[in-house]
């Protein structure tokens, strides 16, 4: 079985070995020493390790590292850009309680930059619905949708 | 016994994992502290005891003599401008490292940006037993405010010398000091250039009253919060040392299994795999956690099982098989007036036996531990809400002193009561000194789920008297195994007999957020309701003529009063529901609407309301985030959240087979923070979450007509339950 032998994480293009059929968080983890994005699961069912491919909210976990071939992958690592942080993320900030133990917040703001990408401004429900796959077992789950409000609101007053 | 802080101050009853408590040990001499920390001014907190013997003597302590063991903080405040503060406590995603930090910027008038806390690192902060039992705010938190309060008088002697001034008219704040007369001021860390100044605080610091603070009592962010939104916190899972290889650990097929064969691995793995066998213990030590999961997967095994009960005699196993125990999991009995007499001559009688089942923590980070040897001292990184506790085990497990084993906690993605043990740090270091190299060893979630601890399942027998004029006469409460944390009642009743009895348990098991306060809590309020039915009240009014306690009145009456109690009625299959109640210091009272789908019979939560009051608030904003933590968690153990079990293995130990509370089950949740300035504060990660199971079973008894006594209560809907 051939290796894959790099990934385009982040913008840059990165050396790994790995077989085609693991799984692009492991990779991400051990080869990389990427940490940003969680274990939960293993089985694309708590959103800890959700990471960008091309844009689309993705369960690492379950994702091989053979599908993920000339395509950009982005992690929690790679929102901030020249010291500035993603909106997402400064209202995970902002909702300072959003954030107990935080283990889900790089799936959470991954899925909600996702989001909010395609639904730039979307109804509590809506938030709701797109978050159903991410877990947050400390509970901060209203105050995850406040954050994501308040992103999209700021992208709002932004122009954007 | 209400509202007596010495009730569970330090152990309370079933923490059937905890071993015997360790010794306490702590060896660093005073000049020790400054090596270590560089010049400055040292405040030690040491527990009374050891005061009084140093102070038995009538001197100061002298520089380098040996410091009391029993140390509970000390702060230090650097020439660099850094104030850094030294607990056992660790972090477990109730951000009491920024709660701590908040009390000692307050009392130390110093920048919360430049307090630093280093938390449950057994080689350089003094021995803490543990982060549970919500404990920290009412211990720890008072200890710092007072160690920081002894600093701040100590900085202002220090500028009054210096300025030959009296120190009363000196003013401390944001890390200066000033005279207002001069308008002269200094840095706290100017002021302490060159010194080695160390002091043991005396117990009676005056403190600054919860009238008057101004950083505690105000909603601060996560102190390092930034490091969590950009992924760059490093929680135990993340740890990576030079040279790591992966771990991991063959598992038994079933619960009680013991090794009979092992088969060599054959040889192409052996080259780049490490094999562990000891005992019962097989493992594997691999480049990568795949090749480590391929290694153990291909191991050949032979295991004895022994037969083990299942779930679905779970509560006849229980009830047909009391123990003797002794220590945390032993039987208690409290009994006042004469219950059978009180009981037999009622004008209403009700009995009702009610169930609870197993759950699991289920922590988003699983168990975790990097492991690493230097020669004979051993260093581990684990997620542990009981870093001492840990080393103890490692101890005993490798067969080495302690002084050579440092544990360091950094802060975890959440235990909830479940990580009070080492198990994996174990793993991890017995994989780490046969492969001669550091182990990370992360539990897989099945792992997890399988062969970590669970909050005991139980069953619950209650008989009530009840006269026509709504006064309950009589009150008999047997619980069977689930635990004894919030068992009696605080309803006056004049007759009773609470009874905890221990059994054989077919599951490892433990302590839980709340512990058995959640099952005695619904078993109880539960029974109220039924009651209260019994005798045509309502569920409200009849709790509060049976309840004096004012601050539990209070919370009933404010939950009430937000949730629009006897105001509204609920829609067509809608109902609502009441429950309450007092545990560790904090008093809470939830009411809740429920939904019932007609079709599928679901049990959708539509609107809670908790009122909790815990004393002075800290923190408001995460007391109120701990406060909808606790009851979006309640909402699994209350409906459908279940360890399903057949002769030793768990059936559902994943999640796509145990269902956990998910963004569409969390219902509008309001929140009534009742501040007490006049009493000290209590913890409360745990209290808030227990009014809500029976809240909810009351409401759907209110939509349906349907009585559910066993939790969860709906995990497929109450067609089934
Ligand atoms: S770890 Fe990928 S979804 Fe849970
Ligand atoms: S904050 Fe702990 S899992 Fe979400």
């Amino acid at each position: 079985m051939a290796k894959i032998q790099k990934l385009r994480v982040n913008g840059t293009e990165r050396a790994i070995d790995a077989d085609p059929q693991s799984s692009l968080l492991t990779v991400l983890r051990e080869q990389l020493d990427m940490t940003g994005s969680k274990y939960g699961c293993g089985e694309g069912q708590c959103g800890a390790c959700t990471v960008l491919i091309n844009g689309t909210a993705r369960r690492s976990c379950i994702t091989t590292v053979g599908s993920t071939e000339g395509r950009e992958i982005t992690t929690i690592e790679g929102l901030e850009h020249h010291g500035r942080l993603h909106p997402v993320q400064d209202a995970f900030l902002a909702e300072g309680a959003a954030l107990q133990c935080a283990y889900c917040a790089s799936g959470m703001i991954m899925s909600a930059v996702a989001l909010l990408k395609t639904n730039p401004h979307p109804s509590e429900q809506e938030i709701a619905a797109a978050m159903e796959g991410n877990l947050c077992r400390c509970g901060t789950n209203p105050r995850i949708i406040a954050a994501i409000l308040r992103a999209s609101q700021a992208h709002q007053e932004a122009g954007a | 016994m209400r509202h007596d802080p010495t009730v569970s101050s330090t152990l309370e009853p079933e923490r059937y994992e905890f071993c015997a408590p360790t010794t306490h040990r702590f060896e660093l001499q005073r000049r020790d502290f400054f090596k270590l920390l560089g010049a400055g001014v040292l405040i030690i907190s040491a527990v009374p005891e050891a005061i009084a013997r140093q102070e038995s003597g009538a001197r100061a302590p002298q520089f380098g003599e040996p410091l009391p063991k029993e140390i509970s903080a000390w702060l230090h405040i650097g020439e660099n401008g850094v104030t850094t503060v030294y607990t056992g406590k660790v972090e477990i995603g109730q951000n009491i490292r920024t709660s701590l930090a908040q009390a000692v910027a307050e009392e130390l008038r110093f920048p919360l940006e430049r307090i630093e806390l280093v938390m449950g690192d057994t080689q350089l902060t003094p021995y803490d037993m543990g982060t549970f039992g919500s404990r920290t705010t009412p211990t720890m938190n008072l200890q710092l405010r007072k160690v920081s309060a002894a600093a701040r008088e100590t900085l202002l002697a220090l500028a009054a010398k210096q300025w030959n001034v009296d120190a009363g008219g000196l003013v401390a704040s944001d890390g200066k000091i000033t005279d207002p007369g001069t308008k002269r001021t200094v840095q706290y860390a100017d002021l302490v250039r060159g010194q080695q100044l160390s002091q043991i605080i005396p117990a009676d610091d005056p403190l600054i009253p919860a009238s008057q603070w101004t950083v505690e009592g105000q909603s601060i962010a996560k102190v390092d919060a930034r490091d969590f939104v950009t992924g760059k916190h490093r929680y135990p899972s993340d740890q990576t040392a030079p040279g790591m290889l992966y771990g991991k650990v063959l598992r038994p097929p079933s619960f009680g299994a013991t090794l009979v064969s092992v088969d060599a691995p054959s040889q192409d793995f052996v080259n780049d795999v490490t094999f562990v066998h000891d005992g019962d213990f097989v493992g594997v030590a691999a480049a990568s956690s795949e090749a480590a999961a391929q290694a153990v997967a291909a191991i050949h095994a032979t295991w004895k099982e022994q037969p083990q009960p299942s779930r679905t005699e779970l509560f006849d196993y229980l009830k047909n098989s009391p123990v003797e125990a002794k220590g945390f999991e032993g039987a208690s009995r409290y009994e006042t007036g004469s219950v059978d007499q009180a009981l037999a001559s009622a004008d209403h009688r009700l009995k009702q036996t009610y169930h609870v089942n197993y759950i699991a923590h289920a922590p988003l980070e699983p168990r975790a531990a990097l492991a690493q040897w230097s020669g004979e001292t051993l260093t581990v990184w684990t997620g542990t809400q009981r870093p001492f506790a840990v080393r103890t085990e490692l101890a005993q497990a490798l067969r080495i002193p302690e002084d050579r084993i440092r544990v360091l906690m950094p802060d975890m993605g959440s235990a909830y009561g479940g990580k009070h043990t080492g198990e994996c740090a174990v793993e991890a270091a017995r994989l780490a000194r046969a492969a001669n190299r550091p182990i990370k060893l992360v539990w897989t979630r099945e792992e997890e789920f399988t062969w970590a601890y669970f909050r005991p399942a139980g069953v619950i027998e209650i008989s009530g008297g009840v006269g026509l004029d709504g006064m309950i006469a009589a009150w008999e409460f047997t619980n069977y195994n689930s635990g004894a944390a919030g068992i009696r009642t605080f309803y006056d009743i004049p007759n009773q007999r609470i009874v905890f009895q221990p059994t054989r348990y077919p599951l490892r098991q433990g302590s839980y957020r709340a512990l058995a306060a959640t099952a005695n809590h619904f078993a109880r309020e539960s029974f109220m309701d039924e009651m209260a039915h019994a005798v045509g009240q309502d569920p409200l009014e009849f709790r509060l003529k049976n309840l004096k306690d004012e601050r539990l009145r209070a919370v009933f009456q404010a939950a009430a009063e937000k949730f629009g109690w006897g105001h509204a009625q609920p829609a067509v299959g809608h109902g609502f529901g009441i429950g309450g109640g007092f545990e560790k210091g904090g008093n809470v009272a939830t009411c809740a609407e429920v939904a019932i789908d007609p079709s599928t019979s679901e049990v959708r939560i539509v609107r809670v309301v908790v009122a909790f009051e815990c004393g002075a608030i800290v923190n408001p904003d995460n007391l109120k985030s701990q406060i909808l933590g606790g009851n979006v968690m309640g909402i699994g153990g209350a409906l459908f959240e279940a360890i399903d079990f057949d002769n030793g293995r768990v059936l559902n130990a994943r999640f796509s087979k145990y269902r956990v509370p998910r963004f569409s089950d969390v219902p509008q949740i309001d929140v009534v923070l009742v501040d007490r300035k006049d009493l000290p504060s209590t913890g409360a990660g745990e209290t808030p979450l227990v009014g809500l199971a029976p809240a909810v079973g009351n409401a759907i008894f209110n939509a349906t007509g349907k009585r559910i006594r066993s939790l969860p209560m709906a995990p497929h809907g109450i067609k089934s339950a």
